[in-house]
């Protein structure tokens, strides 16, 4: 299980590969499920310029552990990993990495959706857009 | 007893402060939190709290050094 939360950029391709190129999961697994969430260029009909992430420092960290292994105990898992960004990003940045590696297909495509779900209505993060004319913060999650 | 209490996003926006102490001489309780520190100001709907970084409801009783927290509706991901 791996989960960081983080002001930096990432790649998100290139550190899975990292990732599993150290994985002591090696010749186990037949199935990758990947999420990227990606920062979009318009939200509601506007565009949005940059896109401000807030987070609550601990909490962030705890609930994201307890989604994890809420789904190592649902399903058959040999690894997970959660990414999430936080403070100043722009449109094209990735803002969340959810992987999960299995034996087998089904596993990894229901836990990766789980995590993902989990993430968007327990995890302490607000998004506040930058529009042309002002700032806003995104009320809720569609 | 105090309580360390915490805002965050728009709510700590519209009350100008991102955290701050209370001191009190009873037990209490979340509610009874939010109304002491914003002057008996209605806690706004869907406002989620959390007690020592875990989701409570409002009649969760607090403790003395508990950290107590008031945030809208999460939008990760």
């Amino acid at each position: 299980m791996f989960i960081e939360v983080r002001e930096q950029g990432f790649e998100p391709y290139q550190l899975i590969a990292d990732y599993q190129s150290k994985a002591n999961f090696a010749g186990k697994y037949g199935a990758t499920a990947v999420f990227v969430g990606t920062m979009r260029e318009f939200n509601e009909g506007d565009d949005v310029a940059t896109m401000w992430l807030e987070h609550y420092p601990g909490m962030t960290e705890n609930y994201l552990k307890k989604i994890s292994e809420e789904a190592e105990s649902k399903w058959d898992l040999l690894d997970s990993l959660i990414i999430h960004r936080v403070g100043e990003m722009r449109p094209n940045d990735p803002i969340v990495l959810v992987a999960v590696w299995s034996a087998h297909r089904a596993a990894a495509f229901d836990a990766s959706r789980y995590l993902m779900e989990e993430l968007k209505s327990r995890a302490p993060f607000w998004k506040k857009e930058t529009l042309p004319d002002k700032t806003r913060w995104v009320k809720k999650n569609t | 007893m105090t309580i360390h209490v915490k805002f965050f996003a728009s709510l700590r926006e519209q009350l100008g402060k991102s955290e701050v102490e209370l001191d009190t001489d009873s037990a209490i309780t979340v509610l009874a939190v939010w109304q002491q520190v914003t002057d008996h100001s209605p806690l706004p709907e869907h406002t989620l709290l959390a007690v020592n970084m875990e989701y409570v409801n409002s009649s969760c009783a607090v403790k003395s050094g508990d950290e107590v927290a008031f945030f809208p509706p999460v939008t990760g991901g």
